[in-house]
């Protein structure tokens, strides 16, 4: 059941000038931007959140009329906005899209059936049409099993991997070319600087990209949160009451991206405006296109050629192929076989070999997690 | 002593016993007004069942970053913060914006 958050009863005696919103200076400023730190009513907030996002949808040409939408949702915080600001944008400036949940079941019992409850009452609220897919029926194999086969630390590795194909899988049996995601500005700047700190400069480009398209693949990805902050998702979805799910996840994310993601919100207590300027700088990191090796000829300011020379060379490490298909599942793919189906043969083969150690099956994965923790493949 | 209302929301809940919403009464000794400050002392003195928790929601000796203040709706950096007067019936919200994407 959802609890909405109470209202206050306790109106402010004497309003002050300065506590006025500096937009429509007849309110009570209730929040500070961190984008630009105006403080702004609630209306004004309303107003200027849904703008800013429909400026984003139309600057970028994300839809085009007639077009089939999909919105992955998760009942979490993001993407339930998500859907409820398309639903509200689609009907205020007529984009003329046609809107669908798209939920996957990763099988984690206690968080994503708890989960699915939400977004199958989002289904209501919103009044928009809801399709499911599970791990189960797409890869035969649960998160709960995964993890107790190849351990809680490479739980996040697996599933998001496989969410990611599922999503595409799920449009694609929807007839659906586009899927819309809740990635707000903090996920984006968090992900370039995981990139960034990780040395991963070929993902760099692609990871601040609003709309993303694998060559050959008919479904595109986009991102309409990419300019807004979490803070104010979060800001949005109180003041409006809306219905989302926030339990953590059974399975707690890699310490890598949990401790950049900490960084992120120390430099944003200090700094707010530092998530976009991230975004920014993302952007403005361009790759410089390849160059064929050339001789470095000899002369008194050769060993800065030679470094350069080395830096070409290396690069070549990283590139990114696009376009292939997987041979087993026909999913796209840069290598031979896709990753899931190379994820999914690993666990083929430690599951063969635990079934002869273990034979009692536990319901959630806690149970012969402590056991099987160590195991990897 | 002062009566408020003190809400954990976006899964905070579950630092004090999986309840989002907490009907409180806080005193001082001194007599002085109870702050936001005072309030923040009697969470994590009384209502933190795990004192392992305490660290989700303080860090540095103020609430976390990435947790949402808000008293009475208004995001407390506009109202004071830890100095914020309490009235009896005021609503402070406690919401984390890290839980659950
Ligand atoms: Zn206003
Ligand atoms: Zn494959």
């Amino acid at each position: 059941m959802f609890v909405a958050p109470s209202d206050p009863t306790n109106k402010v005696k004497n309003l002050k000038l300065s506590q006025l919103c500096e937009l429509c200076h007849s309110r009570k400023a209730i929040i500070k931007r961190p984008k630009n730190l105006q403080k702004i009513c609630k209306l004004c907030f309303f107003h200027v959140f849904e703008t800013e996002i429909h400026n984003t949808i139309v600057d970028n040409k994300l839809f085009y009329r007639g077009e089939k939408v999909a919105v992955g949702a998760s009942g979490g915080k993001d993407s339930t906005v998500l859907a409820c600001i398309l639903k509200l944008l689609n009907e205020r400036y007529d984009y003329g899209i046609e809107l669908v949940l798209l939920s996957i079941d990763e099988g984690i019992v206690g968080y994503r059936d708890h989960s699915l409850a939400t977004v199958k009452r989002n289904q209501q609220q919103y009044n928009l049409p809801l399709e499911i897919f599970s791990y189960q029926e797409l890869y035969n194999w649960t998160m709960d099993e995964i993890v107790e086969v190849a351990g809680i630390r490479n739980s996040c590795t697996y599933c998001g991997v496989f969410r990611r194909q599922a999503l595409d899988r799920g449009a694609a049996k929807l007839g659906i070319k586009h899927v819309v995601t809740g990635h707000n500005a903090d996920d984006m700047a968090e992900t370039v600087l995981m990139n960034i700190l990780r040395g991963d400069v070929a993902r760099l480009e692609k990871s601040t990209a609003i709309m993303t398209t694998s060559k050959g693949s008919p479904i595109k990805r986009s991102k309409p949160f990419k300019y807004s902050y979490q803070k104010e998702i979060v800001l949005y979805a109180h003041y409006k009451k809306l219905d989302y799910f926030s339990t953590e996840c059974s399975y707690a994310p890699e310490a890598f991206r949990g401790t950049a993601r900490e960084l992120m919100k120390n430099l944003e207590a200090i700094r707010p405006s530092c998530i976009i300027d991230i975004i920014y700088s993302g952007e403005g990191l361009v790759l410089k296109p390849k160059k064929p090796k050339r001789q470095t000829v000899v002369t008194k300011n050769s060993s800065k050629k030679m470094k350069e020379g080395n830096n070409t060379t290396s690069a070549k490490k990283t590139e990114f192929v696009d376009g292939n298909r997987c041979e087993k599942c026909g999913y796209l793919s840069s290598n031979k076989i896709c990753k899931a189906c190379m994820l999914l043969e690993g666990l083929e083969n430690s599951r063969a070999k635990i079934s002869i150690e273990n034979d009692t099956s536990a319901d959630g994965a806690a149970k012969t997690l402590r056991t099987l923790e160590n195991l990897t493949f | 002593m002062v009566k408020v209302k003190v809400e954990f929301l976006g899964g905070l809940d579950v630092i004090v016993g999986k309840e989002r919403i907490h009907k409180v009464e806080v005193t001082r000794d001194d007599g002085n007004a109870v702050n936001v400050g005072d309030l923040i002392d009697y969470i994590v003195a009384k209502m933190i069942k795990e004192k392992n928790d305490v660290e989700v929601f303080i860090d540095n000796g103020s609430i976390r970053p990435g947790i949402l203040t808000l008293i009475n709706d208004t995001d407390w950096e506009l109202e004071g913060e830890k100095e914020y007067e309490l009235d009896d019936g005021d609503v402070v919200s406690f919401t984390s914006t890290l839980h659950g994407g």
